[in-house]
């Protein structure tokens, strides 16, 4: 990388970075989370499609429980949310300057987007 | 303080993979936008829920929705959906495995073990890629 720099993790997470570090987070945190998802989905379905193996239906079965669903939904929104972000601060350089308010703006995007899939998705669950 | 002097663009692998990070995750929002139009040109409406539509919207392969009432399954099976799942996973993978590479480096320094991880995420790049079309030419 361009900077060497040695800060530990205690370090780094003291760090007040506010609105913008949460984003960087979360942004790291929910695309590691659907790297793995898609790579077990992918693996899951070529080994029930071409072997028929039980491996991958115990694999389904982990990631049909609503939690998880739940949960890789909102990394899907926000990391596609915060992509889009991410590339309108690239392309207006000018607007790097409002960062933080982006980060605000994010989140009236994200919350309503995913309050609004999450209760279809918890009322379908709770309808059985 | 005098600020820190810009470096040049140059057409090394760190510049391509951040144009092609941006470029792809754009075309997978608007890959999501024509799986949601055209399904919905095919009577999504009224022959799914809206759950088995969204999976159809991540991912157009006809299994995600077999379970449903379509009258013919060829209309969403056809070598056209084909193309825009292969597309798909090509710019997932990359997409992806480039982000877990650029993260990786955030927390090894260049060296023997940097490396090693990076040649193994290259593995599982093509390996995945790969897996996946295979998935796909055999739904």
């Amino acid at each position: 990388m361009a900077l060497s720099r040695k800060v530990g993790l205690l370090a780094g997470a003291k760090y007040q970075g506010g609105g913008p570090m949460l984003a960087w987070a979360l942004h790291r945190i929910s695309g590691l989370a659907i790297i793995v998802f898609v790579t077990l989905h992918v693996m899951a379905s070529f080994l029930t499609q071409q072997l028929g193996s039980d491996l991958g239906i115990s694999i389904n079965i982990l990631y049909e429980s609503i939690y998880f669903q739940l949960f890789i939904v909102f990394c899907a929104i926000f990391h596609g949310v915060n992509g889009l972000r991410i590339i309108v601060l690239d392309v207006w350089p000018r607007l790097i300057r409002y960062q933080k308010e982006s980060t605000w703006l994010e989140w009236f995007v994200v919350l309503p987007l995913y309050a609004l899939t999450a209760f279809i998705m918890i009322r379908r669950f709770l309808a059985g | 303080m005098r600020s820190r002097t810009m470096p040049k663009p140059s057409w090394n692998l760190e510049f391509l993979m951040w144009v092609f990070t941006r470029v792809s995750g754009l075309s997978l929002i608007l890959l999501a936008v024509i799986g949601i139009s055209l399904g919905l040109l095919m009577g999504a409406r009224s022959q799914m829920d809206l759950g088995t539509f969204m999976r159809w919207a991540f991912f157009p392969n006809p299994s995600h929705v077999l379970d449903s009432e379509i009258p013919d399954i060829y209309l969403w099976s056809n070598g056209f959906w084909q193309i825009m799942e292969i597309l798909v996973v090509v710019f997932a993978a990359t997409h992806g495995f480039n982000g877990l590479r650029v993260v990786l480096e955030d927390y090894t320094s260049p060296g023997f073990w940097q490396g090693l991880l990076r040649f193994l995420i290259f593995l599982l790049w093509i390996f995945s890629a790969l897996v996946g079309i295979y998935v796909i030419l055999g739904s």
